[in-house]
């Protein structure tokens, strides 16, 4: 299969490890061409989809289709056979307000606190998250003293569990934290960081962008160094100023890794839970109270448990969640359809 | 052919054999304020060697996995054999009956019958477990606070104003950052609200609106988390029915007094040693009465076992007296067994300290309303405490006005009820 591939024949360790691989697939590689000349391409993609189908089927739209039946039921008990037919009177009371503005008139006012709180935390988490994520990816694109240790230190925060990244920060911020320890140190009085409102919510935002940013600089990293370099050599030729240079080389060749990044931070800021959870517990009062600690709570935690308006809330996470990818993908496709225009 | 059968009839034994092993589990979900994990597992190690066919598996699990994720796998009609849970009376349905299956049924009527009900469907004469310990919720001082600020303790009959005025003089002259603290949980707040004349269950049996007692306290409460004397990290620190102790602060030394309960003794015993001297004070007193909240854990059966009949031997075991006495002398907890507490205890502890404040709960028993003796078997004391929990916090943040926070309570607990369709 690779034989006549150049510099991929030779008769190396690698060969003889590979060897046995290869005369696997070329055992396959017969009956499917067959396969292939038979069903036609679009009939062969179907086959080898099939299985990841089945597992996909199972784990993520039977459960979808399982919630939204929830959605529609009613009474405490956990098991669906034993639940009450309600139609859509969980949706009707979510939406059950006199001023969608103000969350005080709503039946479900907790559902609407966390809705406005996981609004403002997108909002600026992303923003942020994306600022941050493309400024460090941008420093360590340049030839620094010790470059991969830098970005060692940037991605090792992804590796750690949300928990313990929860429980970092609070041993840091909490009255008797480390923080405190520092400011009573310069003189300072200690400050109850995570019992004031706005306080904790810079925290949630800060730790969640300390927590996940690696993984997007990284990303954004790959695309930085896939920018050819000559291009900056010809702009520098033209004596181009390194802001132009940014804005008409750097910001259009790395659109397509910024789109996955605003793509996945979006995501994920919407479901943002467990280290706040850890963190504030939503506190104080509600302030750090998102929809997913919602979901969890109203479906699991409080006594007496509601999976139907739980289910119903997530639904419609989901669909907020499904406007916004779409929306994404558009954005993508007329600026990919702009680029080809050019 | 030969080959074939030899070979299906081994996979056949050999499944068998696994089978075998499994069907002699007992799984116990179990949670620890202190030793008493230790002591379990003790005591079970000695079961399982007079009873080797019996395989007992101890899982030392958070408070928080029993509260939150044990009723999800009960409703799922799975779980454990055997749970701790304090939640008895609103999961009673999942509990198994022991009364066919245990040596003596009379033995568990007569010594663990008078907090039976909590634990068993309303109507029926189930047995489901036992209390591995009764619970009185209740206050502590730091008495060396106490003496350094050269405040007099308040008496006997102290009220929660003298305490709470007491308590802010000592944190100010102590440089403690907070006078007080109660725990976040509707239960240890109950206390208080039934001290001060409030009556949680209407004449139906469900859901009485918060009446002016419970308001009178609530108002109190708030009013102390707003100014400092109470601690706002406890109360003001978490969303929704989330339960936060004080403990940690009361051990560091950083409250004069913090509202718990019996619970905490060997807590206290063990990790406050000889660092600061500290007293139990039973509950202060409110309008109406000085009562406390009544409560505790129980060990149940779980009906969705596969092994029954290990189970009850298991149950049997921890229930006996010789057994219940061992663990409560060892664990400092107050035992639920009638012949037990009626032979007397000697705990085995050498703080004169623990020991004085085990004596003050037992006393405190006497000054339990009879609403306070009633919450523990009431199908909805969880639900008013959850609804309790989420509003009050929100007021205390300064989230939501006091009459707003008391038109939430009522309007949660109507939806649960509305919800549960009882």
């Amino acid at each position: 299969m690779n034989a006549d591939v150049p510099g991929k024949t030779g008769s190396g360790i690698g060969e003889v490890v590979l060897a046995p691989v290869r005369f696997t697939m070329g055992l396959i590689d017969a009956p499917l061409r067959w396969l292939q000349r038979v069903t036609g391409i679009s009939g062969m993609a179907a086959f080898f989809l099939l299985p990841n189908m089945l597992i996909f089927g199972i784990f993520v739209l039977l459960p979808f289709f399982i919630n939204f039946a929830y959605s529609m039921t009613g009474g405490t008990a956990l098991f669906l056979p034993d639940r009450s037919f309600v139609g859509g009177d969980q949706y009707a009371r979510l939406f059950d307000c006199t001023n969608y503005l103000n969350a005080n008139s709503c039946a479900e006012d907790t559902f609407w606190t966390a809705v406005g709180n996981t609004g403002w935390f997108v909002i600026i988490q992303v923003t942020l998250m994306i600022a941050v994520s493309l400024v460090t990816a941008l420093i360590l694109n340049r030839e620094l003293a010790a470059r991969s240790f830098w970005r060692a230190v940037f991605f090792f925060p992804v590796l750690l569990s949300p928990v313990v990244v929860g429980l970092i920060w609070k041993w840091i911020l909490q009255r008797q934290g480390l923080m405190n320890f520092g400011l009573y140190g310069f003189g300072f009085d200690p400050y109850a960081w995570l019992n004031d409102r706005n306080w904790a919510f810079a925290a949630t935002i800060g730790v969640s962008i300390w927590a996940h940013m690696g993984f997007y600089t990284l990303i954004l990293l790959a695309g930085l160094q896939a920018i050819p370099k000559d291009l900056y050599e010809a702009a520098e030729m033209d004596g181009t100023r390194p802001t132009r240079a940014f804005l008409r080389i750097t910001m259009p060749l790395l659109a397509p890794n910024l789109l996955v990044v605003v793509v996945l931070v979006l995501i994920k800021a919407v479901q943002i839970f467990d280290e706040v959870y850890v963190l504030t517990g939503g506190g104080p009062g509600t302030s750090t109270l998102y929809l997913t600690q919602y979901i969890y709570e109203t479906g699991f935690a409080t006594q007496l448990r509601n999976p139907g308006l739980a289910a119903a809330a997530s639904i419609l996470m989901g669909v907020v969640l499904v406007v916004l990818t779409l929306m994404q993908l558009g954005l993508s496709r007329s600026s990919e359809k702009k680029g080809a225009r050019k | 052919m030969r080959k074939t059968r030899t070979l299906l009839a081994a996979l056949a034994v050999g499944l068998l054999t696994s089978t075998a092993a499994l069907a002699g589990d007992v799984r116990i979900m179990w949670y620890s304020d202190g030793v008493e994990g230790e002591v379990l597992k003790d005591l079970l190690d000695r079961f399982m060697k007079e009873n080797p066919g019996i395989n007992v598996v101890l899982d030392n699990v958070s408070y928080t996995v029993v509260r939150e994720q044990l009723p999800v796998q009960l409703e799922a009609g799975d779980g454990p054999d055997i749970a701790r849970v304090t939640n008895l009376k609103a999961m009673s349905q999942h509990w198994l009956d022991l009364r066919p299956l245990v040596a003596d049924a009379a033995y568990w009527d007569t010594n663990f019958g008078a907090q039976a009900d909590w634990m068993r469907p309303d109507g029926s004469n189930q047995i489901s477990g036992f209390m591995t310990q009764i619970t009185l919720a209740g206050g502590f001082a730091n008495k060396t606070l106490f003496d350094q600020a050269g405040i007099a303790m308040p008496g006997k009959d102290a009220t929660w104003d003298d305490w709470a005025r007491a308590s802010k003089q000592v944190a100010e002259s102590q440089q403690v950052p907070f006078a007080m603290a109660l725990d976040r949980s509707g239960h240890r707040l109950s206390g208080p609200i039934l001290a001060y004349g409030s009556n949680y269950i209407g004449a139906d049996g469900k859901p009485a609106p918060l009446d002016d007692g419970a308001k009178a306290f609530i108002e109190k409460f708030v009013g102390w988390v707003g100014d400092g004397t109470m601690s706002k990290d406890v109360w003001v620190s978490a969303a929704g029915s989330t339960y936060r102790a004080g403990a940690d602060d009361f051990i560091n030394g950083q409250l004069a007094y913090y509202y718990s309960g019996s619970w905490q003794v060997p807590n206290f015993s063990t990790k406050i040693g000889s660092n600061f001297d500290w007293v139990a004070t039973g509950s202060p007193c409110g309008p109406a009465n000085c009562t406390g909240m009544t409560g505790g854990a129980g060990l149940v059966a779980v009906k969705y076992t596969k092994n029954p009949t290990e189970v009850a031997k298991v149950m049997d075991y921890l229930a006996r007296e010789d057994i219940v006495k061992e663990f409560s002398e060892r664990t400092l907890f107050l035992p639920a067994h009638k012949g037990v507490v009626e032979k007397g205890l000697d705990f085995k502890t050498d703080d004169a300290q623990a020991k004085a404040a085990l004596n003050i709960f037992v006393g405190a028993t006497g000054s339990l309303s009879d609403i306070a003796r009633k919450l523990p078997g009431w199908f909805w004391s969880d639900t008013y405490y959850a609804a309790l929990v989420t509003r009050v916090s929100q007021a205390a943040a300064g989230e939501m006005p006091l009459a707003e926070a008391y038109t939430r309570i009522d309007a949660d607990i109507a939806a649960k009820i509305k919800d549960s369709g009882r």
